[in-house]
């Protein structure tokens, strides 16, 4: 790295070349188990005496709760608990921030279980536990709640007004509200000779991993054992813990087999509380598996934002300036990570421009929907959909290159590190570590055949074509540290312990790639062990792409210590495994966040008569600094490419005014399936190692979701160029797109038939 | 008390038998009583397809279907594909593929695949797609798990080519 050093991060480790295992395409050593149905997921844990929960839910968006009747339910044969607000009492504490404290957000914490009020539908109003889960629901329908509606808050707007509150005590609906930016937007504005200005709006959407949550709960009087962690299984033993008063020692997570998180799993949740207080007044293990509805409606939602943005630029492109007020819907109460993407939102606002004058306004605000926590890119994806539309936007105005224009802007390769300034009032100043920006775009182009695609709404058999492209820079390798711990065995074998979880994105396999070059032993040597809290002091788990950037690197570290002593004892004239089991543990501290960067590019066809869309093409290209296991890292670009796809056009969370929810079943919200998503080509880069991590990693699980909002919404917009679409809202459904087209014809914008 | 009765099925090859309530799901059924617990519930609305099994070498749903429905049947799970500690071609395609990551909607996949291959030994990648498309998977894009049956019906298609060849009478005796 040779430029100057602006942002203190230096440049401590040299990344080191390949071994034969890290950068190879190793088939994974997790598969078998599942390829045979002997994995181990949360449903799958099951102990004698072992009974079943069930919730009742809020089926009101805003009411009081007038009574509770559980009498019938209790009388039920084979139930054995029956519990509201009133036995479980008031003295239990509400749920508190893990990540982004934006002032004003603990005013509006959630309980672990309703009790004069409820906020949205799904919040937990009672839990039951029976002998079968089947008895369980049977309960839930005996017991006869008394409710008194109040009005329900559903918009943004709305909410804004405050002329009703969903928190009455608070007085607001406004959770919290503050400025950012660098350098001087107004000034900038007030000299531009072009601006534009939109609203734009991102639908509520959700993570929904194919498994849902659940967990199972065992007191034995002196230890709370709870299987079904993960995520960030450290963190809430000791939330649990304190609920409890017991000392984090007398509780154990332990990691199952997760079928998927992206955000959402693993969070500390209400059930998290309720179904460990149930197994302690039992005294047996209690199981909670939440069904599919349960899940849509109370897990975490994300991503439902709005944001007038604003450009300003020269008549050549060159950006000059960007403003915008960026508001979210927080749901009815603010989780762990409720505020982790609208401040992202903000961050990345600006993206991998060379935009030094920049501010926004940020607005969180409570409405009676589900409350929202983290999915896949948080604020990522939102943020790079204004702007990455908006650029294009300003692009036809000026008669400009959208390409040419993004040559223009971005951030180039001499000019790293670049300050981004403190856009988080959480953080502090951040900068981009290392880039060049300008040949990802060049190569996701190149990828794509870009030259010889027909675009600009080139119609060929009736269809309309159209490419759009998106650039995107996003953080990863956040939590302060990382333990590990090795030990060789007698038996020549090694256990690697870690303080991450997993949630299939295939960390044993790599992680033992890391320590076997290390340790210059195969794969099969190693036994990985990670996720549950015996294995090590502490873990800051699997959130913000860390696994690789943080915990890998404290795996390479630990191995490369052990492999010191293995070799001082080689230097004694022993061969062969140890005689004793020897131990490294170790704790790897990071330098902070570390920055990977890309471009998406689409190529899709359009039906202007039907609306229906066709993606044609894709290119999800990103520089992850460098690839552990190339199989794995297309499989993480590939999967979150066709995540971002599927719900830019199909996943939505819809609510009627009354705040019912609408689309509480996978029959009504809609997910891709394999006849709607294209072939995706991920590019992988390896331009750019990170300077911040032994490893030369940057997360590789995020990137391929970011830019396909911007990317997809650009090439429609493009087919239909003659239509001039603003196209400033998602998802581009069906219903949404075909709306737009109608108002164009009746606003005389529709191209000429036969054109 | 919901009425319950005894239920026999055949899995795997194998009788299983149990006393429940009438209502029981095949899905339940399966996870429960014969602790097969490689069938996976994600939607339990017909709509996933993870709780995917074969019944007469059918895929069927599980969670539609009530376990006192199919006692005539033979029904074959995930862990019935392979003996134990092998894997089937088609699960070995998956490994090399990379055709899962959190491995939830494995089986249901497989035991569709399975039976697409079945029916029809050469499927294009369309009619591939379009097997599949009743069974979610939110990791993998589908991308690598299309590659895979792909691969698998080919290399079969390969072995039985070349089984024919062996097999095939030799020319220069003759034909009597
Ligand atoms: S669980 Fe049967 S289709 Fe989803
Ligand atoms: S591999 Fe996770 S759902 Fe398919």
């Amino acid at each position: 790295m040779n430029a100057p050093d602006r942002t203190g991060l230096g440049n401590a480790f040299e990344a080191t070349a390949s071994g034969t295992l890290t950068g190879a395409p190793i088939e994974r050593v997790e598969d078998e188990r599942f390829l045979t149905g002997a994995g181990c997921f949360t449903d799958d844990v099951r102990f004698e005496g072992m009974v079943h929960a069930a919730i009742l839910r809020s089926s009101h968006a805003h009411a009081r709760i007038r009574g509770i009747d559980c009498s019938a339910a209790r009388a039920l044969p084979g139930v054995l608990l029956v519990a509201t607000a009133a036995e479980i009492g008031h003295a239990h504490k509400p749920i508190p921030i893990r990540l982004a404290p934006l002032p004003g957000l603990d005013r509006f914490l959630q309980p672990t279980i309703a009790a004069d009020e409820v906020r949205y539908v799904g919040e937990p109003v009672a839990i039951v536990v029976a002998t079968s889960r089947y008895i369980a629901e049977d309960a839930l329908d005996l017991i006869e709640t008394d409710y008194e509606e109040l009005p329900a808050v559903t918009g943004i707007e709305q909410s804004i007004a405050g002329a009703a509150l969903v928190h009455a005590s608070v007085g607001t609906n406004v959770a919290t509200q503050y400025p950012v930016g660098r350098g001087d937007a107004e000034q900038a504005f007030a000299s531009a000779p072009y601006t534009r200005r939109e609203r734009f709006r991102c639908h509520r959407h959700t993570g929904a991993p194919m498994e849902t949550r659940g967990l199972v709960a065992e007191w034995n009087g002196s230890l709370m054992r709870v299987w079904g962690a993960t995520k960030v299984p450290f963190f809430n033993r000791g939330l649990l813990a304190s609920m409890f008063d017991l000392p984090e020692t007398a509780v154990d997570m332990i990691e199952t087999d997760i079928g998927g998180g992206f955000g959402i799993r693993g969070e500390f949740y209400p059930e998290d509380f309720l179904v460990p207080w149930a197994s302690m007044q039992l005294g047996r293990p209690v199981k909670w598996i939440e069904d599919r509805r349960e899940h849509l409606m109370a897990a975490n939602h994300a991503r439902e934002t709005e944001c007038e943005l604003e450009i300003a630029m020269d008549h050549d492109g060159t950006i000059r300036g960007l403003r915008g007020r960026a508001m979210a819907d927080l749901g009815a109460y603010v989780r762990t990570g409720g505020g982790v993407a609208i401040s992202r939102l903000a961050q990345y606002l600006p993206g991998p421009y060379r935009i030094t004058d920049f501010a926004c306004e940020v607005m969180a605000v409570i409405t009676n929907k589900t409350p929202v926590g983290t999915f896949r890119g948080p604020g990522r994806y939102e943020a790079n959909f204004f702007r990455e539309r908006l650029l294009d936007l300003a692009c036809a105005d000026l008669g400009l290159d959208p390409v040419a224009v993004r040559e223009k802007n971005l951030i180039a390769k001499h000019e790293m590190p670049w300050p981004i300034g403190r856009l988080v009032p959480t953080e502090g100043e951040g900068a981009y570590d290392v880039g060049d920006f300008h040949s990802g775009l060049h190569k996701a182009l190149a990828a794509i055949g870009y030259e010889r695609l027909p675009r600009g709404g080139t119609r060929i058999d009736g269809w309309l074509h159209g490419v759009g492209v998106a650039c995107f820079v996003e953080s990863s390798g956040g939590g302060k540290s990382e333990n590990a711990r090795i030990i060789a065995r007698t038996d020549g074998s090694f256990d690697i312990y870690s303080g991450v979880s997993t949630m299939g994105q295939g960390h044993e396999t790599v992680f033992a790639q890391i320590a076997g070059d290390e340790l210059g032993v195969p794969l099969d040597a190693f036994r990985v062990h990670h996720g549950s809290t015996a294995h090590v002091d502490y873990g800051w788990g699997t959130f913000h792409s860390r696994a690789i950037v943080v915990g890998g690197s404290a795996v390479k570290l630990a191995a490369a210590q052990l492999r010191e002593q293995l070799d001082a004892l080689a230097a004694t004239g022993h061969v062969g495994a140890p005689a004793e089991d020897i131990e490294v543990k170790l704790r790897y501290d990071t330098r902070g966040p570390t920055y990977s960067y890309g471009t998406h590019v689409a190529h899709v066809a359009v039906d202007p008569e039907t609306a229906r869309v066709k993606v044609l093409a894709y290119v999800a290209l990103e520089d992850v600094g460098r690839v552990m296991n190339p199989l794995l890292a297309h499989g993480q670009a590939v999967g979150g490419a066709v995540q971002g796809i599927g719900a830019t056009f199909l996943d939505e969370l819809r609510y009627d005014e009354a705040g019912q929810l609408l689309s509480g079943s996978y029959a009504d919200y809609l997910m891709a399936t394999s006849t709607e998503v294209p072939a995706v080509q991920a590019v992988l880069l390896e331009e750019s190692p990170s300077p911040s991590n032994p490893l030369g990693a940057k997360g590789a699980g995020e990137g391929g979701i970011v830019a396909t909002g911007g990317a997809l919404a650009n090439a429609v917009g493009d087919a239909l160029a003659g239509y001039r679409l603003p196209l400033t809202t998602l998802p581009l459904s069906l219903d949404n797109l075909a709306r737009a087209l109608r108002q164009a014809r009746a606003a005389g914008n529709a191209p000429q038939a036969g054109h | 008390m919901n009425p319950t009765r005894e239920i026999t099925l055949r899995v795997n090859g194998n009788t299983v038998r149990a006393v429940c309530e009438t209502r029981i799901t095949l899905l339940d059924f399966l996870r429960d009583q014969a602790g097969l617990t490689g069938t996976h519930a994600g939607c339990e609305h017909g709509v996933c397809g993870a709780c995917t099994v074969q019944l007469d070498g059918e895929s069927v749903r599980s969670c539609l279907l009530f376990a006192a429905q199919v006692s005539t049947g033979e029904i074959t799970t995930v862990e019935g594909l392979a003996p134990a500690g092998s894997l089937t071609d088609l699960q070995r395609a998956f490994r090399r593929h990379h055709a899962l990551q959190c491995g939830f909607c494995t089986p249901g996949m497989l035991m569709t695949a399975d039976a697409l291959l079945r029916e029809s030994p050469n499927p294009d990648e369309a009619a591939v797609r379009a097997a599949l498309s009743g069974n979610l998977c939110r990791c993998t894009g589908y991308q690598p798990i299309i590659e895979a049956v792909l691969d698998c019906a080919e290399s079969r298609a390969e072995a039985t080519l070349r089984a024919d060849q062996r097999h095939a009478p030799t020319t220069s005796g003759g034909a009597a």
